[in-house]
């Protein structure tokens, strides 16, 4: 077994998995209703996504392991994201900033993994770069909205940045498992995001009138090597209680 | 949900295919021309309805009023033959 690859799809799952259940709580409690189905779609495609990178990680593992024994049978040092995915939904401005960071992040990420050599990666980010597209463009419209609109959206927005700002240093965090990988072209290093990330970003944010905040780093451990932040385990809590109530339960 | 102002009215047009009419499928609540196609996107083609999308303001629909369907339509109801359904059609012609 290729364990760099498998935890490498882990990673990847694991992020679009946890947002998207992040996305899935606030399912019919949006501002209003266009908005509400519009952001639940944005969970349903990341969703989709990591059920793709899961699935790869279960049959890379073999052994009749299958995507959703990783989804919903793992405990949380088992779980792979970032912090960033992982804060809750303290307002609509803290869910736009979180997504936008992060479609951003999935942007770059998706156009480089469609290049790279292994074909199962390549093909799910191929499929998913047309959705985090949509999603980009999206947040972004939102977040120059908020930043241009009343003087209280700009100042909620700016603040949501601000408060969350310090998880974004995980996203470029790299360690010997990918620098490996992108040896032989199997994956990218998070590290060569970086650039594309912050120039958009910055672009963004000068349309928006809004300042990037200067704090980034605020732990020692990253939820990419399973340590987590403590709002994981209250998000697992409650997603993997069905399947503990009646596991293999089918519909 | 707010009951606060949820934006303008529109409706959206959906062409189900290249070549079709656009077809009028629903309405929506969005502040602008922009954020009203975002939303109409993720209302009304998700599940490949189709493959272009119209969208005007309600307020810019000229609709006829229900006191003048007398008026409008009823005459029309004894004029089945404005439809060219007595022709007979020869043997072999296709696509009529």
């Amino acid at each position: 077994m290729n364990t760099d690859l498998y935890t490498y799809c882990l990673r990847l799952g694991d992020n679009g998995l946890i947002l998207s259940h992040r996305i899935a709580e606030y399912c019919s409690k949006g501002p209003h209703l266009e908005e509400d189905l519009a952001i639940t779609n944005v969970g349903l495609d990341l969703l989709g996504q990591a059920e793709s990178f899961l699935k790869y990680a279960a049959d890379i593992k073999g052994g009749g392991l299958t995507e959703d024994d990783l989804a919903f049978r793992r405990k949380e040092h088992e779980y792979l994201c970032v912090h960033l995915t992982e804060i809750p939904n303290i307002d609509y401005a803290y869910i736009l900033a979180r997504q936008f960071l992060m479609d951003v992040y999935h942007f770059y990420l998706y156009k480089k993994l469609v290049a790279i050599e292994d074909p199962i990666i390549s093909g799910i980010a191929a499929k998913a770069i047309k959705e985090v597209n949509y999603h980009l463009q999206r947040s972004t419209d939102w977040v120059i909205r908020l930043g241009n609109g009343t003087d209280e959206s700009s100042q909620r927005i700016q603040e949501a940045f601000y408060n969350i700002w310090m998880y974004t240093d995980e996203l470029f965090e790299t360690d010997d498992i990918e620098k490996n990988l992108e040896k032989k072209n199997l994956g990218v290093t998070s590290s060569s995001l970086k650039k594309d990330w912050e120039v958009k970003v910055k672009e963004v944010f000068a349309l928006a009138g809004l300042s990037i905040p200067s704090i980034t780093k605020h732990s020692l451990g990253y939820g990419k090597y399973g340590i987590h932040t403590e709002y994981l385990g209250y998000l697992l809590a409650e997603m993997q209680h069905l399947n503990l109530l009646y596991p293999d339960a089918k519909w | 949900m707010s009951t606060d102002n949820q934006g303008i009215l529109w409706e959206v047009f959906v062409q189900p295919k290249p070549g079709k009419p656009h077809k009028h499928v629903g309405s929506l609540h969005a502040y602008d021309k922009e954020m009203a196609m975002k939303a109409a996107r993720d209302l009304y083609t998700r599940r490949q309805e189709g493959c272009g999308i119209w969208i005007v303001k309600a307020d810019d629909v000229i609709s006829s009023q229900s006191t003048d369907a007398e008026a409008f339509f009823d005459p029309a109801d004894d004029k089945i033959y404005r439809h060219p359904t007595f022709y007979k059609i020869p043997d072999g012609v296709k696509h009529i």
